[in-house]
């Protein structure tokens, strides 16, 4: 019983199937409520689960993830929204030194199972802080789980997978894929949040990302294709931990990486795979691991973002280099 | 920033009862304590000011990576402790250590703590609702007060029946009203009137910095400004912490929202063990305060009652008792095996745990063979 429906709206129809099932899960962050969210993620929720449960919060992003953490020690499970990718750094405090440390420093005796839902990324030619991919910071942070959907399907299912964990997640989604539409089935819960997957294919190289680079690296994949050479595309679906299992397996069919990601490549998510690949498959390689990233620079005005954002003329560029050895 | 006009005192340096219609309501909380309720203040003060120096010792000696002293802060600390009903959730900064006991705590958890072998560890669920200390500053008061806007939603407070509903006791410094948490949790509390009394102890200094460069106005008043009800207190008088926090939980688990409580009183030691308070503060100022020491002053009440000396031999007993016991299980502390650190780093399996966790075992094992 498949259904098509937006990114955007699957989020909201995982959200309120999350919301109708248990009654520990609250929503809370800034305009969410009666407006819906600035992506009208969480658009009618307040009307039907009540203000008690869809929460409008004052504007302060440590205050939202620090009286989260409150809320969780209470037996809640708070999903919270960061409006959007460059605003989350006023709550980095609260997610790193403590969001992500309490496991530990309770011993277990308590959990925090709360998800902090992030628009990010480029593609939507907005003003500066609402174009960026901050999500090394939290792969980089022991006791956080970072995961990121590709498809419409994915998102239905990993928010409720984010909100059915015990630990905290990171929940990244491609604000430029909100408004493409995808058939989602509620029935087949196919989608494991941390399980990467094959998308497509291919013998030649393999092309890896997450979030709205896989519907780029499938263009790559299809114009290659055109033009005689078969590329295998990998979604990661999570950055934290990453299922390396599909992607070694492709990798050692194909002898060929191709990392690809929107985020800046220094101390990367991509530079992470490339060094973990280096180490599992050096002899199954017939290339180096090639990343192809944002540039090392701020996200940049709006009107460069088609030079800095990696296309697929640029995963091409860097397959062409990659077959070339 | 000592004592001002609107410093509330129930109980002056002399030990005297101070009666004005400001302190009349609170002093009828006062009088419908019972005398063992009066010894327990005094006993609790003793036995963890003697703790305190057991611990710093301790510390000199090795056995401690660290020790902070909670030297004149008895008085607001016990009281404040002690006006938290049994359904209460207690938040502390970190110096909290008789605040711990009082609720259950084994003050032993402290010492693993600062000695290295745990980040705290214990169950709030087992230590009478006192939670982890937390050594980022202010940080905690987020905690606490996204705990008191739950409690309003699931309904564990304001219910009408003080017996049962719960409300939060939140502990921070001087120094943690700069912080910006310490401001964006009032906006939270105030803005969904969560039951929580934030008791902050102005102990005059946050390591080097006196409380002038934190605020040029009275803290209470910053509170205030937030639309949270506050009062500024002698945090020596153990009798007015107990009395205005207990009023305030009360009326914040009656559903009339935050309330704030400045304590005005003095870290007569160091911030810790790794200070030297000596290049920076005066001589005089340490003076002023020594004499208003709240138990010297709790003890002449307690006196003037009538209390016997059997009582006060009876306190300093327990208290070398504790210290005794102290220095004997410190040295029944083991070392954690080295795979704890994987342990409770995540609730549900993590394969770079088990994969690490794994490689260290193998790695030191390795080491064992090789001395066979």
């Amino acid at each position: 019983m498949a259904e098509t429906l937006t990114m955007a709206k699957a989020i909201n129809e995982g959200l309120r199937t999350a919301l109708a099932a248990d009654d520990r899960v609250l929503l809370m962050g800034e305009d969410i409520g009666t407006l819906g969210g600035v992506f009208r993620v969480t658009e009618g929720l307040k009307a039907e689960f009540g203000e008690n449960r869809v929460l409008d919060t004052p504007l302060a992003e440590s205050g939202i993830v620090g009286t989260a953490i409150g809320l969780a020690m209470r037996g809640f499970r708070p999903v919270c929204e960061i409006q959007f990718d460059g605003f989350i750094f006023p709550g980095f405090d609260q997610i790193t030194s403590q969001l992500a440390k309490l496991t530990f420093r309770h011993e277990g005796s308590m959990s925090f199972p709360v998800v902090i839902r992030v628009p990010y990324g480029g593609h939507i030619g907005a003003v500066e802080h609402h174009q960026e991919s901050p999500e090394a910071y939290f792969a980089h942070t022991p006791g956080l789980r970072v995961v990121s959907p590709a498809t419409a399907h994915d998102a239905y299912w990993m928010i409720q997978q984010a909100i059915a964990s015990d630990d905290p997640v990171l929940f990244f989604e491609p604000k430029s894929r909100y408004w493409q539409k995808g058939e989602v089935d509620r029935a087949a819960q196919d989608v494991g949040m941390h399980a990467s997957r094959v998308v497509r294919e291919g013998t030649d190289a393999t092309l890896v990302g997450h979030g709205a680079m896989v519907s780029v690296l499938l263009s790559a994949a299809e114009i290659a294709a055109e033009e005689g050479t078969s590329l295998e595309v990998v979604d990661l679906r999570s950055l934290s931990p990453i299922d390396y299992g599909p992607l070694l397996a492709s990798v050692q069919k194909t002898g060929r990486l191709v990392v690809a990601q929107e985020a800046p490549g220094n101390a990367s998510v991509g530079s992470e795979i490339a060094a973990t690949i280096a180490e599992r498959a050096f002899y199954s390689l017939q290339a180096p691991v090639l990343r192809v990233s944002g540039f090392d620079v701020p996200f940049p005005p709006a009107k460069l973002e088609a030079a800095y954002l990696p296309d697929a003329d640029r995963v091409l560029e860097a397959v062409d280099r990659a077959l070339a050895y | 920033m000592s004592y001002t006009e609107a410093t509330l005192q129930l109980l002056s340096p002399e030990g005297t009862l101070v009666e004005s219609d400001a302190t009349a309501p609170y002093l009828e909380r006062i009088a419908a304590l019972s005398d063992d309720q009066l010894r327990d203040f005094h006993r609790q003060m003793v036995v963890i000011r003697r703790f305190d120096i057991e611990a710093g010792n301790l510390q000199r000696q090795g056995q401690l990576a660290l020790w902070i002293p909670s030297l004149g802060q008895e008085a607001a600390q016990v009281g404040s402790g002690y006006a938290a009903r049994a359904q209460d959730h207690v938040f502390p900064a970190y110096r909290e250590h008789v605040v711990g006991r009082i609720r259950g705590l084994d003050p032993m958890r402290i010492i693993e703590l600062l000695r290295g072998l745990s980040h705290g560890g214990w169950d709030p669920a087992q230590t009478g609702n006192f939670h982890l200390y937390t050594l980022v500053i202010g940080s905690q008061s987020l905690h606490a007060t996204g705990y008191a806007m739950g409690l309003t939603l699931d309904g564990g407070t304001n219910t009408g029946d003080l017996e049962k509903d719960a409300a939060v006791l939140a502990y921070f410094g001087d120094g943690a009203t700069s912080q910006g948490d310490v401001s964006e949790a009032f906006v939270f509390s105030a803005s969904y009137q969560a039951p929580i009394v934030y008791v902050l102890q102005n102990n005059h200094w946050a390591i080097s910095v006196p409380v002038e460069r934190q605020s040029r106005t009275p803290l209470y008043l910053r509170s205030q400004g937030f639309g949270i009800p506050s009062t500024q207190i002698d945090g020596n008088d153990v009798l007015a912490a107990y009395a205005v926090t207990a009023q305030y939980l009360d009326e914040a688990r009656s559903g009339q929202g935050p309330r704030f409580v400045e304590a005005l009183t003095y870290r007569m030691g160091a911030h810790t063990t790794s200070d030297d308070p000596t290049k920076y503060r005066e001589h005089e100022d340490v003076q002023f305060w020594a004499q208003r020491d709240p138990i010297t002053r709790f003890e002449t009440f307690l006196r003037a009652r009538g209390e016997g000396e059997a009582f006060f031999a009876e306190v300093a007993t327990e208290a070398e008792d504790l210290a005794a016991d102290l220095r004997a299980r410190i040295f029944e502390l083991g070392d954690p095996p080295s795979s704890k650190m994987f342990d409770h780093v995540y609730r549900d399996p993590h394969p770079l745990m088990d994969e690490q966790r794994a490689w260290l075992a193998a790695y030191e094992s390795s080491f064992e063979e090789g001395t066979d």
